[in-house]
């Protein structure tokens, strides 16, 4: 899964860059700056109050987008493949983007379909990172298995307890 | 659209941003806005694109890279970032100081058209200074000299710039030891640059030496040229009155803005302005006659020598076009957003031309000003201007009915010169006010606006604390236009705003509690009235004695980047809201809020928030006077509910950037 450290995040939007860059047809930002139809980013950086998040799909397990499309392009290869897109029978009605809370769909009016996050399967597959995570300077975009993030989180949950009973304050 | 919560505490400004909104016109924070959020490695100063085996960027939380390629740190790359900045500020100040000395000296030969030397005291003394002789020369050919010499400090090779010997002894004596005495104006610039190319200074404090001694050449070079020869050649400032804001502009006239720096251009400009040819054309194209106004520091020129009134400052520039009631807008160089374009056309009648073979932008009209034939460019320009009346939709013009009257044209030679001296003022009665108590001291404040911080609100809430803390102002730039619009430089401030020692001051000498000194450039008047200050006795042998401070709350540009170098390193603490984009290297950071002031007699001082900021000077004015042991003030501060409002708008929550 993805997982984004928020403090970590200065809006450089590198992220975004790589991202569009590895959807393009030249996968090379020289090129893919002038490519028609020109690539997009599935990643995007959002201001918040006093932080910047970048957000993208977060390959829901019970997907309202999967549940919503009419023609089932939205959907999982097997249990464990993110959630894709078949753009052969994506007809652009864009209820997907209705549906998702999050906000992390949108729609390639030129190509007539809608576009989100597919984690970067095929660089997953070869033992790479998405290029979100790999272009990130700061590595606040981490891409982990869900177990370890789990397993982070209880690990600094004992910290915690530990402090508090060893008298230390937080 | 952004929504439009307040952008500014000036009323005038806001309801022409209200206006941009309903209109759904992009303005400035709409952009702003768009660009969010801001990439946090540049606003660090730890981005490097000196070279392309890079770019290269600093992790600032220590996991990613910590050197880029080439080896430099955070320190060498925020530092040598820093250089550069400098360098484009004083370059922007010497280029402008360049192009008067050159308008000087053909005017001296008889060269230059619709130009003539007018301040003949000014003249003299600058004269004798340079060791030119006066007696039985013509002002003609004393300028010539006068104006060969100026122009040698541009390419000098040699030896040091001759207007830094102004600074009091002890100072130059400090910039000898930290080997930062400016040499040449051209020359500092160019070193400036070397020094930043990759592999050549890489030791931080060498690279911020180099900030110094290029600011330097601007302060006591470029600029002090500019100055002084704009003095002699358009005439040396007298206090007078004007008004200022959006409000100047007027129905029924041909409205005219001039918008930019040199005043080679503003003053012909007013010059042709008063031709009986052009008040004949107005009439013919139905027009009562010709206003003309200014935004930004040329404004502040002809203001100081013409009473030209203030249309408003760097934030206003594509409000002052939405009003449309303006014929024509001239742009010459420094600060004119590209964005202007997209104000006119359909819904908006006005002409954009840009006079400067420096400054071309894209969809505006250029006419190049001629400075040899300085009446005939002036006179063309006007006359596209009228010609454009017919144009101009009387239905949709909005004036903001706001207009506040000012007084402006204070100089280091006029501030007290009813009160005696010839060609040197009389400091006294100023010096005797701050050794009494009456006077805390006294602040420079100047400097841009900027979309980061609610315009007008970090200069007006800055000044007023410090006037009621009985600590006298002087004003440059788009500062003074904030105050001016707000009534700070109104003759009746002083009963509203001042301390009482302040006001026992104002009363006595016949000047109000802020003074308008001029434009950018003319914030080299605040280095020569601090030597005058100590020249005049009893507040020590140094500026960095002296009870003095700085701030600039809202800046933006380079330009104010060499500013804030320069009056740091004559010795003056300095306060800015933004900060300068080094905080990605603690030690450049230490340095310039810390450590500089030993070397220099003067920091900067990083604070948003502008009544902290004056307090951060307060501190200051009064650690200065005990170590002079003056006496303690002689009255409280006045109390903050009889400080009069200079708005009835309270500024919004300031936007986050």
């Amino acid at each position: 899964m993805l997982v984004v450290k928020v403090d970590r995040c200065l809006g450089c939007k590198s992220c975004e860059l790589a991202c569009a860059v590895e959807h393009s047809a030249s996968r090379d930002l020289y090129e893919a700056i002038h490519e028609t139809p020109g690539p997009r980013a599935r990643v995007r950086v959002s201001q918040g109050t006093t932080f910047a998040i970048p957000l993208q799909c977060r390959q829901c397990e019970d997907a309202p987008c999967v549940a919503i499309c009419p023609t089932n392009a939205l959907h999982r290869a097997d249990e464990d493949s993110p959630v894709f897109i078949d753009h052969d029978r994506c007809i652009g009605c864009t209820w997907c983007v209705l549906a998702c809370p999050f906000g992390v769909i949108t729609l390639d009016a030129k190509g007539r379909t809608i576009i989100k996050c597919d984690q970067c399967f095929e660089r997953v597959e070869h033992g790479e990172l998405p290029a979100c995570v790999s272009a990130c300077p700061t590595g606040a975009l981490q891409f982990k298995p869900l177990e370890d993030v789990v397993a982070e989180k209880r690990e600094a949950c004992l910290l915690q307890i530990e402090r508090s009973l060893s008298g230390d304050a937080k | 659209m952004a929504d439009s919560k307040p952008r500014s505490v000036d009323p005038a400004a806001c309801q022409m941003f209200d206006f941009a909104c309903e209109q759904g016109q992009e303005v400035v924070y709409d952009r702003f806005e768009a660009m969010q959020p801001q990439c946090g490695f540049g606003q660090l100063g730890i981005c490097c694109r000196n070279c392309v085996m890079g770019p290269c960027r600093m992790d600032p939380f220590g996991e990613g890279p910590q050197e880029g390629i080439c080896g430099a740190t955070a320190d060498t790359i925020a530092a040598r970032n820093l250089v550069r900045s400098t360098a484009v500020g004083a370059s922007a100040h010497s280029d402008h100081g360049r192009d008067i000395a050159h308008a000087f000296l053909a005017t001296a030969r008889g060269e230059a058209q619709g130009y003539s030397i007018k301040g003949i005291t000014k003249l003299k003394a600058l004269a004798q200074e340079l060791g030119i002789e006066v007696d039985g020369a013509s002002p003609e050919e004393i300028a010539e000299k006068v104006g060969e010499a100026a122009l040698d400090e541009f390419g000098r090779q040699e030896g040091e710039l001759r207007f830094a010997k102004r600074a009091p002894e002890r100072l130059q004596a400090r910039w000898k030891k930290m080997d930062v005495t400016p040499r040449g104006v051209d020359r500092e610039v160019v070193t400036a640059l070397h020094r930043t190319h990759i592999g050549v200074s890489n030791e931080w404090k060498h690279l911020i030496k180099t900030c110094v001694q290029t600011s330097l050449s601007d302060g006591w070079g470029g600029s002090m040229i500019a100055t002084d020869l704009s003095d002699i050649l358009f005439g040396e400032p007298i206090p007078r009155t004007s008004e200022a804001n959006l409000g100047v502009l007027r129905e029924g006239e041909v409205n005219i803005i001039i918008h930019g720096h040199e005043p080679t251009l503003s003053d012909a400009i007013v010059a042709a302005a008063q031709l009986d040819e052009i008040q004949a054309e107005c009439e013919k194209v139905g027009a009562k006659g010709l206003n003309l106004g200014g935004i930004c520091c040329t404004a502040n020129e002809v203001l100081m020598r013409h009473g030209i009134p203030l249309v408003g400052n760097f934030l206003q520039q594509e409000l002052a076009l939405l009003t449309g009631a303006v014929e024509l807008m001239i742009v010459d160089v420094q600060c004119i957003m590209p964005a202007l374009k997209k104000i006119v056309g359909d819904k908006c009648h006005t002409k954009l031309i840009s006079t400067s073979p420096n400054a071309m932008f894209e969809g505006f009209e250029h006419i190049q000003f001629d400075e040899n034939k300085a009446m005939d460019s002036a006179k063309e320009l006007l006359l596209t201007g009228i010609r454009n009346f017919a144009n101009r939709d009387p239905a949709k013009v909005i004036i903001p009915d706001e207009k506040s009257p000012l007084v402006a044209g204070f100089t280091t030679e006029n501030i007290f010169d009813h009160l005696g001296g010839r060609y040197r003022p009389s400091y006294r009665p100023l010096n005797n006010g701050i050794i009494d108590g009456r006077l805390r001291g006294v602040a420079g404040v100047v400097g841009c606006n900027n979309v980061k911080i609610t315009h007008d609100h970090g200069h007006l809430e800055m000044v007023k604390e410090l006037l009621r803390h009985d600590v006298a102002v002087v004003l440059t730039g788009c500062s003074a236009i904030a105050c001016a619009k707000a009534g700070l430089l109104d003759p009746e401030a002083a009963e509203l705003y001042a301390g009482r020692g302040l006001k026992q001051i104002c009363d006595a000498v016949g000047i109000p509690p802020c003074l308008h000194v001029g434009s950018c450039v003319d914030n080299s008047r605040i280095l020569t009235a601090c030597t005058e200050m100590v020249r005049e006795g009893g507040l020590g042998e140094d500026i960095a004695d002296l009870p003095v401070a700085g701030a600039a709350p809202e800046w933006m540009s380079e330009k104010a980047i060499s500013i804030g170098f320069y009056v740091v390193t004559s010795g003056i603490f300095t306060v800015i809201a933004e900060p300068l984009p080094v905080l990605g290297s603690a030690k450049v950071t230490e340095y310039l809020t810390d450590g500089m002031e030993e070397d220099y007699g003067g920091k900067f001082a990083f604070e948003k928030d502008p009544i902290k900021g004056a307090h951060l000077i307060i501190e200051h004015l009064d650690r200065k006077r005990e170590a002079l042991h003056l006496a303690p003030m002689m009255f409280e501060p006045r109390p903050v509910d009889t400080v009069g409002r200079a708005w009835d708008l309270e500024p919004a929550a300031v936007s986050a950037g």
